[in-house]
């Protein structure tokens, strides 16, 4: 018998509040603190870049591979970017087996968008030979262990595994591609672009929400920030509304959170 | 649209390449119950953008698991024809359409009472017949001006309406060149009456404090709108203004 999951949300909600009135979040944190986070470079070898994730107890691993395929006729001197997200049934109850869901699709377009609209990586350098060969970076998403703030969790991951991948020596030898994998250089990146993602609960802004708190949450919005303190991507999601007062606060606070998030992670690469 | 590339977006007198001013939207149409089977619908053209949207229900939700005792499940599908767009789009839904589809629910459910009716379905559904830039937020207008048509009770009306950058200015209600030559596009929907929030989304490069400025140009927008839902209600129900 699968768990009621309005019931489960109305008792969880219950306790969230209850600490919220005391000033305090359901796990102890500050209303603008993260969880631990902890990363690991090249965990799979099989892929040309990897990274491993803990978000407190939120789990996650990116694979990034490389395939040689064709440039988009409008963009015949680019590479291609393509970002999936796979919610695992091992990873949660709720999560079922089958094609990505509105919730997965939502989320890997999230994160396609911090990585794109960064412009972290140099697409052009992934140009083999313009309008016929180029690299395609499948960035994959895979979820392990769901406790909240998949949205952050995937993009520190995705960047991460850009940041060790490695593009193996491509050579066009009468029209066809000769890749020699033994011999490698580092991805072009030149951005390291970070999410902030804050759930509303009851008029409260709580940075980066653990499952209980996203159970309950009213509303969810992801606002992802560059190096140099530009924003790439905003996304609301959630079936509430944000109050249009608490807007400009949050895009402050995930500016201001978003840097201190990256000098974490980027000690950790 | 110009058959050249322009080399700006606006012009040294501060006018796009549509004649607008940076603040200025581009012509709308709203009408109510424009279609007979359906338990709502609406019309809308913002620009190029021809949009028809329909509600069906409250009704029977089946299969029955998926009814939920204390209020009514909201289901929205954002749909464009094949021949909306430059290239014949493929039938059916691709990624894009489906992140739509859930953001465009997530903005309208905080609208509905929809305790009032629980174990239905409210179903929305959204044909975008051409498509000129802003397709999601017309998509949203429209669709809340069908669910009032429909008789479901609701908090506020829902409207929506996209601010964007271009050539580093901040411009209200970017058309189709303006969106895939600009630097940013930031659509926003929201129930003016309270001044909530109901979606937001942003791709592309700006500060923090251009966005915040974009956000105050689409709500602005947003109002414009929200006349336009009311009078097109009015117009069918008597009460002309």
């Amino acid at each position: 018998m699968p768990l009621d999951q309005d019931l489960l949300a109305r008792l969880k909600r219950h306790e969230v509040l209850e600490a919220l009135r005391a000033g305090e979040r359901v796990d102890g944190r500050d209303f603008e603190e993260f969880r631990p986070i902890e990363l690991r470079t090249d965990v799979i070898s099989k892929a040309n870049g990897s990274a491993l994730i803990h978000l407190g107890n939120t789990q996650l691993v990116v694979g990034v591979k490389l395939e040689v395929g064709t440039p988009y006729p409008d963009t015949p001197d680019e590479g291609a970017l393509a970002v999936n997200a796979e919610l695992v049934p091992l990873a949660d109850p709720t999560f079922e087996p089958g094609p990505p869901d509105e919730n997965a699709i939502e989320l890997s377009r999230v994160v396609d968008r911090g990585i794109r609209e960064s412009e972290m990586i140099d697409l052009k350098s992934l140009c083999i030979q313009e309008g016929e060969h180029c690299w395609v970076t499948f960035v994959d998403i895979h979820v392990l262990d769901h406790d909240g703030n998949l949205f952050d969790a995937s993009l520190l991951a995705s960047v991460a595994a850009l940041h060790r991948t490695r593009v193996p020596r491509a050579e066009v030898v009468d029209d066809e591609v000769e890749v020699d994998e033994t011999e490698t250089t580092p991805l072009e990146v030149r951005d390291f672009p970070v999410s902030v993602t804050l759930a509303l609960v009851d008029e409260h802004l709580l940075v980066d929400p653990c499952l209980d708190e996203e159970v309950v949450m009213d509303a969810r919005v992801t606002v992802t920030v560059t190096e140099e303190g530009r924003i790439c991507a905003v996304q609301k999601g959630e079936r509430g509304s944000l109050p249009e007062h608490l807007l400009d606060d949050a895009i402050d606070l995930a500016v201001k959170k978003a840097e201190e998030i990256r000098r974490v992670v980027k000690a950790q690469l | 649209m110009p058959e050249e590339e322009p080399e700006r977006l606006i012009s040294e007198d501060g006018l796009r390449l549509d004649g607008r001013k940076p603040d200025e939207m581009r012509p709308i149409k709203i009408r109510a119950g424009v279609l007979k089977r359906a338990d709502g619908s609406a019309y809308v053209e913002v620009g190029a953008n021809r949009i028809v949207a329909a509600v069906y229900g409250p009704r029977e939700l089946h299969p029955r698991h998926k009814q939920k005792p204390d209020r009514a499940v909201v289901r929205f599908r954002y749909n464009m024809a094949p021949f909306s767009v430059d290239e014949r789009k493929r039938p059916g839904p691709d990624r894009r359409s489906i992140e739509i589809s859930k953001l465009s629910k997530e903005a309208l459910e905080p609208a509905i009472f929809t305790e009032y009716y629980p174990r239905t379905a409210i179903d929305i559904f959204v044909e975008v017949l051409q498509a000129d830039a802003g397709t999601r937020c017309a998509g949203i207008t429209a669709a809340s001006v069908a669910l009032a048509d429909a008789g479901i009770e609701m908090r506020d009306l829902v409207a929506a309406c996209a601010a964007g950058k271009v050539d580093g200015h901040i411009v209200l209600d970017p058309m189709y060149y303006e969106d895939g030559h600009g630097e940013a596009d930031v659509p926003l929907a929201m129930m003016p009456k309270e001044g909530e929030i109901t979606l937001l989304q942003m791709d592309g490069d700006m500060t923090p404090e251009e966005l915040k400025k974009a956000i105050r140009l689409a709500k602005k927008g947003c109002k414009i709108i929200y006349k336009e839902q009311r009078r097109a209600l009015k117009r069918k129900y008597g009460e002309e203004e």
